[in-house]
């Protein structure tokens, strides 16, 4: 097929920008280990309250300065609704849904993982400054979607 | 050179029956719209008759759903007519009002439960939350009678093949094939979605879902989707525009290639959708990631093809100098200046799309009303701009009128105001996405947390755009009436572009339908072969349905 020769420049430098981020992502994904939250355990969204870790929702130290939160998400809040953790504690929370499918995100951060009922999902963030994080719900999940939210402390 | 084409009657009819429903539509979307705006803004408190999670849910369904393919629909018939030396066969008339009736009754059926607040699921009605059994049996009309029409398409191109064999179709009538080939292959995700899972478990026969199998059959064809709006868009910028503009289509093959790489591409790319959920293996989501990001080459092969052919037309029209052309561009004619601006605007729109669909940036705005920002600019500005500049000569020549003077100016300022209101509305959602504001969620403060706070002021600019939105809506509403019912009586040209003489022969392999469906199937099964058979043999604990609204 006959290519105009400027749409052969375009092409080549089009294509290269496409190939150049493949690169980088598949780099930054397999080299360093950057995938997105994609837990592969799963829990019956009818027997959460029965199933360990999630019979005993909350705070767990599991190292110097490495927690795990535990929480559940159900419309329309998370269990435990508050945790507090002292500066430079590196949280990974872990949650499923009891019900329908739900956000998880705390702003001004890269904790963003989805809910699903029948799946645990879990992410990991390091707080290095001082504050109140709020923790929403970013999937609509009902009359009171608004209102889901939780927080985090960190003193 | 082709000489002046009109509709027929009976086509006419056809193609104006739908594309009148999907301003109705577009026009009580856009009302929806406005109150969301306000109420997040907290501006205004809606009454607790009404809430904010159904009027979204209106909004999506009847812009996202309805406007799209009711106009998609009725433009592909109209042109398809058109290079048929007006006329459309029997079967494709009939098939063509079978696929309108049976979306019209899909619509009412939807639109009814979503009154009754039966169907606060928005329009991506994630299980296991539980509507009335109407509201998926009324989407999935919607979605089966746009099949019927798409066959009716496709009679007209093997009836067309049957009478000049061994030549290469109409450039519309091929795209407008390539788009409804999309569209039937893209739509059995979401068909199996709700005829096999959510129908009978809504009706009560199964007691729970398989939720990561529904999120994956929808994202099957929820991306795909956005392709089925842009195809149209394209459609009007590779073979209508060169005609406003006194110039020629830039290259009968290239044209043709672009359609092809979108009906491969299209499908196999839903994981992108799905990157922050459990259960899928980040190798498959990486595929994804990768077909994704190649879907921007047809773009920017795009974005080459629209500026060749500004220049050439310009050119021939004895433009000198490196830029002169941009000059000779006909910028009074509101057919072109609001195509112009729908272009444009495609271009940030593109870059936020390689943004959402980066497996590592992607966390960053997941369903922060950055991604709502985003679609705001491809579908609701590309896509609908170049929508309504097709209304504004496609309507008086369905309809024997003219478009006047005053049509032309009112179409201009809409263009305008729509893209003020864009600019507002777009530019503080992706600010409030990049700070972390949520999508798909009412006016809140979280119990007056600091950062929810800070926000508000660019939920205000968000209304302020939506306000202007609004007003340039009901204008656009205001104008496809009159062009309908009451412009002048007259001619109105079908604007439709010849190929240059210059450009090259086409490959014979463009034409050959049975490969490239082929090779998409291939595509497909590769990407979601496996995952989705392993969904279906270990499928993870059901989830029983709730009603949470």
């Amino acid at each position: 097929m006959h290519i105009h020769r400027y749409e052969k420049y375009w092409l080549m430098f089009g294509g290269g920008i496409i190939i150049a981020f493949i690169v980088a992502l598949f780099v930054n994904a397999f080299a360093m280990g950057m995938t997105p939250p994609s837990d592969l355990q799963r829990v019956d969204p009818k027997k959460v309250e029965q199933t360990a870790p999630f019979d005993k929702p909350g705070l767990k130290q599991v190292g110097p300065n490495e927690y795990e939160a535990v929480m559940v998400s159900f419309a329309f809040g998370y269990n435990p609704n508050q945790i507090e953790v002292p500066v430079g504690s590196k949280v990974t929370f872990i949650s499923t849904s009891k019900d329908v499918v739900h956000g998880f995100q705390i702003p001004g951060t890269n904790v963003n993982m989805m809910v699903v009922p029948g799946h645990v999902n879990k992410v990991t963030h390091t707080f290095d400054k001082p504050g109140e994080y709020l923790i929403l719900c970013n999937e609509y999940c009902g009359a009171a979607h608004h209102m889901m939210m939780a927080k985090v402390i960190v003193k | 050179m082709t000489q002046e084409v009109r509709v027929d009657q009976k086509a006419a009819k056809l193609s104006l029956s739908y594309i009148l429903v999907a301003f109705i539509g577009f026009g009580i979307a856009a009302i929806a719209g406005l109150l969301q705006g306000l109420d997040r803004a907290q501006l205004i408190t809606l009454p607790t008759w009404l809430n904010y999670y159904q009027i979204l849910t209106a909004h999506g369904v009847l812009m996202g759903l309805v406007f799209t393919t009711f106009f998609i629909e009725g433009f592909l018939f109209s042109g398809i007519a058109r290079v048929q030396n007006g006329k459309l066969t029997p079967l494709g008339l009939k098939l063509g009002w079978v696929g309108f009736w049976v979306m019209l009754i899909g619509t009412v059926m939807g639109v009814i439960t979503v009154l009754m607040n039966d169907a606060s699921v928005l329009f991506t009605f994630y299980a296991p939350m539980k509507a009335s059994p109407f509201f998926y049996i009324g989407a999935a009309l919607i979605v089966v009678g746009s099949w019927i029409g798409g066959w009716g398409m496709f009679a007209e191109y093997r009836n067309w093949k049957r009478n000049n064999p061994g030549k290469f179709s109409p450039l519309f009538l091929f795209t407008a094939v390539a788009t409804m080939t999309l569209w039937q292959i893209c739509t059995l995700g979401v068909a199996a979605e709700v005829l096999f899972q959510l129908i009978p478990w809504s009706l009560g026969m199964v007691d729970t879902v398989n939720v990561l199998l529904s999120r994956t059959l929808l994202w099957f064809f929820g991306h795909p989707l956005v392709y089925f709006w842009l195809m149209p868009a394209y459609m009007t910028w590779y073979l209508i525009m060169p005609k406003i503009i006194g110039g020629k289509v830039f290259s009968d093959s290239i044209t043709r290639l672009v359609f092809v790489i979108f009906v491969l591409l299209s499908t196999p790319i839903g994981f992108h959708h799905q990157l922050m959920e459990p259960g899928i293996d980040p190798k498959w989501k990486f595929l994804h990631v990768a077909l994704t990001l190649s879907i921007a080459i047809p773009s920017l092969i795009t974005a080459f093809t629209m500026f060749a052919t500004f220049e050439l037309a310009g050119r021939a029209k004895g433009a000198t100098g490196l830029f002169g052309w941009f000059r000779k561009l006909p910028w009074k004619d509101a057919r072109f200046f609001s195509l112009f601006l729908a272009m444009l605007w495609f271009i940030p729109a593109g870059a936020g799309g390689i943004i959402n669909a980066s497996n590592q940036l992607n966390q960053v705005v997941h369903n922060t009303i950055w991604v709502t920002g985003h679609f705001h600019l491809t579908i609701g500005t590309a896509v609908a701009l170049t929508f309504f500049c097709v209304s504004y000569w496609l309507i008086p020549h369905l309809t024997g009128r003219k478009m006047t003077r005053t049509t032309n100016e009112l179409g201009r300022l809409q263009a305008v105001l729509w893209s003020i209101g864009m600019i507002f509305m777009s530019g503080s959602m992706h600010t409030l996405g990049l700070l972390g504001g949520p999508r798909r969620t009412a006016g809140t403060t979280y119990m007056n947390d600091p950062t929810a706070l800070s926000w508000i002021p660019f939920h205000k600019l968000a209304a302020l755009g939506g306000a202007f939105l609004f007003f340039a809506a009901m204008l656009q509403v205001g104008l496809v009436l009159y062009l309908a019912f009451k412009a002048p009586k007259g001619e109105q040209e079908y604007p439709m572009g010849d190929v240059a003489e210059d450009a090259a022969e086409t490959p014979r392999i463009l034409e050959r339908w049975p490969v490239w469906i082929s090779v998409a199937v291939i595509l497909i099964l590769v990407a979601y072969g496996y995952p989705i058979a392993d969904m279906i043999q270990n499928p993870p604990p059901g989830a029983p349905g709730v009603r949470t609204w």
